[in-house]
């Protein structure tokens, strides 16, 4: 008989007390990968699927003690490759020589047992206010077996469970994690199919689809939507993004999420090219009148959570 | 706030803290007359008698609750039977550049003239200091701990409903009844309570006067004054002074005017560390307000006009000064008062009531150094009442801070109080908890854990002195792992801490035998039953509590040397301590990995958790249950006050990459920036550390603005805060400010007077704290939303 190893998962970072990613006190689990490249993306370093290595130069010191520490000829990689990549033996050795941490790992492999250890810590804040584990990425469906072991092993350990998603997957693992998680955060980045596949190079029709795909499911959906000036915060938007609210059976709430910039420091330090034109946060009112007219439409909104 | 109160509330803050010589001036004049002719007792209680007939009497225009400690607001007089100050000490209060005060011309001549030639040599504290060993001055010195009893004397209490019911006549009864039960045939103590008791009446009477001299003073005021609407009040002013004390208040002004002489007459008879406080004040005025509110007599504006004339007296009250190092380790003007809200009523129902919504708005509104505030959580407390108090915190004040009023019950339980008292108590000073009313539980001093692992890693020579300081626990070269590190860390823990408590018991029976404190005994059940001072064992309770600071800078050290030396042998033990000896110098590189990369407490990892509890156990095991002088017994508490600033600055540089000199951690919380997974983790951490066997625990926790703008934040951190009492936690408190600000006011202190941030168990006008705890705070960490 042969048994399958469990399932592992490159996590790029387990966040704690979080209070924007779902109901009650929450701890956020990033899976990295995805299948997007929208240029606001916040995670940048979730992206890649595979462990990076990312420099801090404010905190690096120059002391040298990566490249002693360092066997590759070349000497240790620069912010933003792949470990493993090139020579490098990924032993990890340059990462535990940096005094300050300014040289890091963004991802490594977690077990499902790991995993669930770290987040039961704060079951005690989960059960006071409703809260629990959120998926988040990264594109959480792109390791659909290490998400779907870990829904079962909360779902086991009754930690309630949501799943952050772009919506872009096989429809049959996004109808498995449906039916494994308690809540969906649905991303919604534009509702015109052209716009949507020149932003993030994926097409809209197979978001909606599944979308009406794990509604039939029958569980919870939150459409997020990140709210950027000039691309998504016009009126045509908001109406079509009402009517999607209203026709979709499982949606209980819309989270408008506007634009910030924390995402460009990460995706200097990556060396990722900034995007083609830099964008902008929408203006308060902006998204004030978007809220409004949701809520006038009957659909709970939230902006910023 | 109306005019009234606002103009009394400015007028509070504007008023100089100044030194006054009457106080001193009285009772040096009545010593040199009478001691020798009474007991003790009954020389204290007429010297206490002395100063309330023939001090100053104030009444402030415009005020309805009444009496000043000093001849004026913020006058403070000094106690030179306890600390008499040099004119050197004078000159230092007056010009300090940091909570300084004013000390006129005459109080200068008449100490010169008067007050130092009678009292040096005589008062406590040389005498205290003449008596304790060369050893106890030696650690003292060395800065391993303080001593709270050499300035002040021991108190720190507060009181319950007792003066709500009954009034001081109804007291002296009591005491009349006791001495009538006394065996002079078969009592060898009979005439020593004979004496206290006859003092303990006495106190009361010389408070009765001291309320009816404010009587005289606002009917003379009275028929001065042209303004009708005054008039009417000062009649009234003398109408309630000439009831109360003497009798139980009978409406809600009466209450507050009642408990004020109160606290007048305890902080004029002794100068008690940590004054005095109403404890469950909510509670304790709600029948007054309910009634007043039924006939008529009050509504809700009156009730708050007179709460906040009220809490403008405590403002009007800074600490008695002290001098040296105690100036040093706790430098503030703050008193230490402490408003309970909400908590449990002694059946055990939920305690709060709607005054507890309208003290916070007035302590919202008032935002005042003084009184402090907290809200007493249990599971009972309505979450309304929670995020009332949360979105007080959220403007920044520091205050109200949280306790868990579940596990203040059980800390009392595990001390043996009976369940009824345990309720009906709650915390004071900054997070130490007792019977209220019931209890003598005295603070003595502060203790640097952190040092005792400096001498543990140096043979118990003190490297700042080069002196041999403690016992001498082996050379760090000898030492095969670290077990054995451990245990030399245990064994000077246990010497300095049995030094501390020998010090503690002498200085424990000086206090009963030459200065007892019949006023707060009438106060202190069961003081007048048994006949006994406070100071004396007279308290139904007796617990004293010794303060271990820096558990969160000894614990990094430990779990940076383990992982260093021990686990990564990245160099040996006796290497390490000389780094630590140079400072760093040279080892920026090593310093820094110290400070980043090894495990830390706070972060709810276990390689830095489970080393935070072996401290704390083994502080516990040689505290814990260890005899008192008054028939009680030590505790450990976990509390630094300001202590840690002194206290790191007699440290050498610590294997958790801290700098010689800096600032400890203070309290239970992490080292300044350690704490990285946010506040559960800190809570999870801090939750590791069994602390229903202390009398309290600090934890401080900055967090920006931001997380609790909105409601849904507010909803959110309150829940965290029930997550953390729900696994353990005694006590939390958030400093709500940004780095910003901070640095701002560091830059403009005259544009950010009124800046109130949490120092520690208590907040304090951040432009009076010295540039060294300024930073302290700046640093510690800000919690951002996630």
């Amino acid at each position: 008989m042969k048994i399958a190893p469990p399932p592992s998962g490159i996590v790029f970072n387990v966040q704690r007390a979080s209070f924007h990613d779902g109901p009650g006190i929450r701890t956020t689990v990033f899976l990295k990968g995805c299948p997007l490249r929208c240029p606001w993306c916040h995670n940048p370093e979730g992206i890649a699927p595979w462990p990076q290595v990312m420099v801090n130069p404010e905190r690096c010191l120059g002391c040298g003690a990566c490249t002693a520490a360092c066997s590759r000829p070349k000497g240790p990689l620069a912010s933003g490759a792949a470990l493993g990549e090139e020579g490098c033996r990924a032993c990890g050795q340059c990462l535990d020589a940096c005094p300050t941490a300014a040289r890091q790992p963004v991802g490594r492999r977690w077990g499902v047992d790991e995993l669930l250890q770290e987040v039961v810590k704060d079951r005690a804040a989960y059960e006071i206010s409703g809260g629990g584990v959120t998926f988040s990425g990264g594109e959480p469906l792109a390791q659909p077996a290490f998400l779907l072991a870990c829904l079962e092993a909360c779902r086991r350990e009754g930690v309630a469970t949501a799943v952050d998603t772009c919506g872009v997957a096989p429809e049959e693992v996004v109808v498995a994690a449906a039916q494994r998680t308690d809540l969906l955060l649905w991303d919604i980045k534009h509702l015109d199919p052209a716009r949507h596949l020149e932003a993030t190079g994926a097409p809209l029709e197979m978001v909606l689809a599944n979308l009406h795909r794990v509604a039939a499911v029958g569980v919870p959906i939150w459409l997020r939507v990140p709210v950027i000036a000039g691309f998504n915060d016009d009126r045509d938007t908001f109406e079509a993004l009402c009517r999607l609210a209203g026709s979709v059976s499982g949606v209980t709430r819309v989270a408008l999420l506007p634009y910030h910039r924390t995402g460009t420091a990460k995706a200097a330090r990556l060396g990722l090219a900034p995007g083609v034109a830099p964008l902008a946060a929408p203006a308060r009112e902006r998204v004030e009148a978007m809220a409004a007219a949701l809520r006038a439409a009957g659909v709970e909104t939230t902006i910023g959570g | 706030m109306n005019e009234r109160t606002r103009r009394l509330r400015e007028e509070s803050l504007d008023a100089v803290p100044t030194i006054s010589s009457e106080r001193a001036e009285l009772l040096t004049e009545f010593y040199r007359d009478n001691l020798g002719r009474w007991s003790v007792p009954v020389l204290r209680a007429k010297a206490f008698e002395h100063l309330s007939r023939h001090k100053t009497i104030w009444i402030g225009e415009g005020e309805l609750i009444v009496g000043e400690r000093g001849p004026r607001p913020k006058a403070v007089p000094t106690y030179p039977e306890l600390t008499c100050h040099s004119l050197d000490d004078l000159r230092t209060l007056h010009t300090r550049p940091k909570t300084s005060y004013r000390v006129p011309p005459r109080c200068f001549e008449v100490y010169e003239s008067t007050v130092i030639p009678y009292w040096r040599g005589r008062s406590l504290r040389d005498r205290m200091m003449a008596l304790l060993p060369e050893e106890w001055k030696a650690a003292y010195d060395a800065g391993v701990f303080t001593e709270f009893m050499e300035q002040r004397a021991p108190g720190h209490t507060v009181l319950d409903g007792k003066i709500y019911r009954r009034g001081l006549a109804d007291f002296k009864a009591d005491i009349a009844r006791t001495l009538a039960t006394l065996d002079f045939e078969k009592d060898p103590h009979a005439l020593d309570k004979r004496e206290e008791l006859t003092a303990m009446a006495i106190a009361c009477d010389a408070v009765i006067l001291f309320a009816e001299r404010h009587a005289e003073l606002a009917e003379r005021m009275a028929l001065e004054t042209a303004d009708p609407r005054r008039r009417a009040e000062l009649q009234r002013i003398a109408a309630v002074c000439r009831h109360v004390p003497a009798h139980a208040p009978r409406d809600f002004w009466e209450a507050l005017q009642s408990y004020w002489f109160c606290h007048l007459g305890v902080i004029t008879e002794l100068n008690g560390w940590d004054s005095f406080c109403p404890g469950h004040l909510d509670q304790h005025l709600l029948p007054f307000y309910r009634a007043g509110l039924a006939e008529g007599s009050l509504d809700r504006e009156s009730a708050r006009e007179l709460v906040e004339c009220f809490f403008v007296k405590f403002n009007n009250h800074p600490a008695p000064p002290k001098v040296g190092v105690t100036a040093a380790e706790s430098g503030t003007y703050t008193d230490f008062a402490n408003l309970n809200l909400g908590g449990l009523l002694p059946d055990g129902s939920d305690g709060s009531n709607e005054l507890s919504h309208l003290l916070l708005e007035v302590i919202d509104e008032l935002h005042l150094l003084q009184p402090s505030s907290n809200l007493q959580l249990s599971r009972k407390t309505p979450d309304s009442l929670l995020e009332h108090a949360l979105r007080v915190i959220r403007k920044g004040y520091g205050f109200p801070s949280l306790f868990n009023a579940d596990l203040v019950v059980e800390e009392q339980l595990r001390q043996g109080k009976t369940l009824e008292d345990a309720r009906a108590g709650g915390c004071s000073g900054c997070v130490e908890v007792g019977a209220f009313g019931k209890e003598a539980y005295i603070l003595t001093g502060y203790f640097n854990l952190p040092k005792i692992l400096e001498l543990a890693l140096h043979d118990g020579i003190d490297p700042r002195t080069g002196r041999r300081l403690g016992p001498a626990t082996g050379d760090p070269a000898s030492f095969p792992g670290f077990d054995a590190l451990f245990a030399a860390f245990e064994r000077q823990l246990a010497h300095f801490l049995d030094i501390k408590i020998r010090g503690n018991n002498l200085i424990g029976r000086l206090y009963a035998s030459d200065m007892p404190a019949p006023f707060l005994s009438v106060l202190t059940d069961d003081c007048i039953a048994r006949g006994l001072d406070y100071h004396a064992g007279g308290a139904r309770y007796n617990n004293t509590f010794i303060q271990a600071v820096g558990i969160g800078t000894v614990t990094d050290s430990l779990a940076a040397l383990r992982k260093l030396v021990c686990e990564d042998r990245t160099l040996s033990l006796p290497q390490l301590v000389a780094v630590l000896d140079s400072d760093f110098a040279g080892q920026e590189v090593l310093r820094a990995r110290l400070v980043n990369r090894m495990p830390k407490y706070g972060n709810d990892d276990d390689r830095a958790d489970e080393l935070m509890r072996r401290v704390f156990e083994a502080a516990f095991r040689c505290i814990d249950g260890r005899p008192d002088a008054r028939g009680g017994v030590h505790r450990l508490e976990m509390l630094p006050t300001t202590s840690h600033v002194y206290f790191g600055s007699v440290c050498g540089a610590t294997p958790d990459g801290r700098r010689a000199g800096t600032p400890l951690s203070e309290g239970i919380s992490p080292v300044q920036g350690a704490d990285r997974c946010g506040p559960s983790a800190v809570f999870r951490s801090a939750a590791k550390m069994d602390q229903v066997k202390t009398g309290g625990t600090l934890l401080n926790m900055k967090l920006a603005p931001a997380l609790l703008a909105e409601e849904d934040g507010v909803r959110k951190i309150g829940q965290l805060v029930r997550a953390y009492f729900l696994q353990g936690g005694h006590h939390v408190q958030f400093n709500v400010v940004t780095a910003e600000t901070l640095r701002r006011a560091q830059a403009n202190p005259e544009a950010y007077r009124g800046l109130i941030v949490r120092v520690a168990g208590y907040s304090d006008y951040f432009c009076d704290l010295s540039e060294a705890l300024q930073e302290e705070i700046i640093s510690r960490t800000e919690h951002g939303a996630a």
